[in-house]
């Protein structure tokens, strides 16, 4: 497949530069991907047990790939993106219990979003000019009231939170939302806005003078980062039949944070491979009660002894790849 | 105003708890810039020690307190040779991470051995109530005060007149220059978490006296309380730590007992935020400046 790929790489130096080899590859993975588990799903290999772990690899994805936005990229250490995940999380349960219908949820889904994105401009407004560990507290503390005000209101259901909710994500659903996310971001990240972005990560007095509007960017990257939040939630929540405030608790935040920390602040591709590495992981360890969380535990501290900068640093997977000439770096202008 | 009083007793003893912990928080951070998530988790480590030597022996509190303190300053030590000294040059997320690897690593091997049901203490100590002008104190409430008092007397002492604390403040002050000045500056970070940890153990035992109940996963809430009551006092000061602690757990208390039980976590955090974007130094924090 590679040499086909090749062959199309020379022919294909058009001026919009979509057709490139790498894109096509990267395409080629997908869709490789989304027909296998199609057709093992059809086999009746795949079972429900594991089209829940997969829906779980998407959801994570989502999340770890928005929080990467925030953290890897732009610099901003938060720890509360399990309050926006809960937003879109109710936000669909609530219009789909009302509406079981697939509008209903692609309604629950766009809403929920837009109204993390809401809550994340909120939140960042004042926060944002916090720093390092600062924000990552007051964004801990924001989650919590989040969590703590779905707990006592009435509409969610209180403590007990939300049941049979209709299931209305599958796996088309799944793998096509995580795939629109990462290509936003990606795009994202490659636009001029994500360049600042990058640039206040790396040193946000160079950035200020060269003009770049700090507040202006952190605040874009918070508002996609918690909007993509918000519809892993609406995902979480027709997925998975049931919400509870229990479950967006500071752990989940940590749990996101902890794939990003380890595929490598600034790396998409390696949330991806930390996501569905660390999803599989603790899927496998359920089995064993009682000690999965220590195994948990002491892999995460060995992990961070060991690769403190995550599985891939800042490089992406498409990088390695072209160092090992899998494909030109940039084809030539004639 | 009876109700108020009352509210002000329990909020104080509460508070004295709060900073007892947010004192080890506060000192970590200010020698070496992390927030120790595993802290919280110390403080639980010490309630099971406190629980085992009041069970199964028959010491009373004073020697299950004194060997809780003990065990916790090993524990605490232990934790920053292993887990933090390896990483102290690497970026502050990940040695975050390994601190809640940690952390989770003291809770569920707690759970795994001693499961995850509560626990109560024996009654160790004879519990009397006294009436004030209408107001009840408990002796407990009266002791675990005094007990914190003492402690951290005993903590500012030993900071600001024995050689090992002048270290400890050196080393706060700049890590490089202290090294300069011929001090060994692991062995007064070791020394800070042996503090640190030594004031969770105690405050771990005195809450096992006072609410009677623990579990494995106690010092998640307490910690993340304690860490809000270090940023409140100024995060790195002492005298900060104590009243922040104080004043976290009398407000908490007092919307606890004014109709506000189920929001006084949010509470708590939303006290944080107000601090952080009106005083983010705290209210005895020195401010610095943005260096370039």
């Amino acid at each position: 497949m590679s040499r086909l790929s090749l062959k199309n790489s020379s022919n294909a130096a058009s001026p919009m530069r979509v057709v490139t080899t790498k894109n096509l590859i990267i395409l080629g993975v997908i869709a490789a991907t989304f027909a296998l588990v199609w057709l093992l799903r059809q086999l009746g290999i795949v079972t429900s047990v594991h089209e829940s772990t997969l829906a779980l690899i998407c959801i994570n994805i989502i999340l770890a790939v928005s929080l990467n936005l925030i953290t890897g990229f732009t610099g901003q250490f938060s720890l509360g993106h399990a309050g926006f995940m809960s937003i879109g999380a109710y936000t669909t349960a609530l219009i789909l219990l009302r509406f079981p219908t697939v509008w209903g949820f692609l309604a629950g889904l766009v809403i929920g979003g837009i109204l993390a994105m809401i809550a994340g401009i909120i939140i960042g407004f004042p926060t944002l000019r916090l720093k390092g560990d600062y924000l990552a507290i007051a964004t801990l503390g924001f989650a919590e009231i989040i969590r703590v005000v779905f707990q006592n209101m009435e509409i969610t259901g209180g403590p007990s939170g939300l049941a049979s909710i209709p299931r209305m994500a599958s796996w088309p659903w799944m793998i096509g939302l995580t795939i629109l996310t990462i290509l936003v971001i990606n795009n994202f990240i490659n636009s001029y806005r994500g360049r600042a972005c990058i640039a206040i990560r790396e040193d946000e007095v160079a950035a200020e003078a060269m003009g770049i509007n700090s507040t202006k960017y952190k605040i874009i990257a918070f508002a996609l980062g918690a909007f993509f939040a918000g519809i892993a939630g609406g995902l979480y929540a027709s997925y998975f039949y049931f919400i509870a405030p229990g479950k967006f608790n500071f752990l989940t935040s940590i749990n996101v944070l902890v794939i990003v920390v380890l595929g490598g602040l600034g790396s998409l591709s390696g949330s991806v491979i930390a996501a569905v590495i660390l999803t599989v992981l603790t899927t496998m360890l359920r089995g064993f009660t009682g000690v999965n969380n220590i195994i948990y535990a002491i892999l995460l501290i060995a992990m961070m002894l060991f690769r403190p900068k995550g599985l891939m640093g800042t490089i992406e997977v498409t990088d390695l790849l072209e160092k090992l000439r899998l494909f030109k770096r940039k084809e030539q202008v004639e | 105003m009876q109700g108020f009083f009352q509210q002000l007793v329990n909020g104080l003893s509460l508070g004295s708890i709060y900073a007892l912990i947010a004192l080890g928080y506060t000192m970590v951070y200010g020698i070496i810039g992390l927030i120790n998530f595993a802290h919280g988790d110390v403080y639980m480590v010490g309630a099971y020690v406190g629980y085992w030597v009041t069970t199964f022996t028959d010491l009373g509190w004073i020697p299950a307190l004194i060997i809780s303190m003990i065990t916790c300053a090993i524990l605490g030590v232990l934790i920053e040779r292993i887990a933090y000294r390896p990483l102290r040059h690497a970026t502050r997320i990940a040695a975050l991470i390994t601190a809640i690897g940690v952390s989770l690593l003291l809770e569920y091997t707690m759970m795994f051995f001693m499961g995850a049901r509560v626990r109560s203490y024996p009654e160790v100590l004879e519990n009397r109530l006294f009436e004030i002008g209408g107001v009840v104190i408990s002796s407990q409430q009266i002791l675990i005060v005094v007990i914190s008092l003492v402690l951290m007397f005993l903590l500012n002492f030993i900071v600001r007149y024995t050689k090992q604390g002048k270290a400890m403040r050196a080393v706060s002050f700049d890590h490089d220059t202290a090294k300069m000045m011929g001090i060994n500056v692991d062995r007064t970070i070791s020394f800070t978490f042996l503090l640190g940890s030594a004031l969770a153990g105690a405050a771990g035992v005195l809450v096992g006296i006072y609410y009677n109940s623990i579990d494995p996963l106690m010092g998640m809430m307490p910690g993340l309380k304690a860490f809000v009551a270090a940023v409140f006092g100024g995060i790195g000061s002492i005298p900060g730590a104590m009243i922040g602690g104080v004043l976290i757990g009398i407000i908490e208390t007092m919307v606890a007992g004014y109709g506000g039980s189920l929001y006084r976590d949010a509470a708590v955090f939303g006290i944080l935020i107000l601090v952080l974007l009106i005083r983010p130094s705290g209210l005895l924090g020195k401010k610095k400046g943005n260096k370039v």
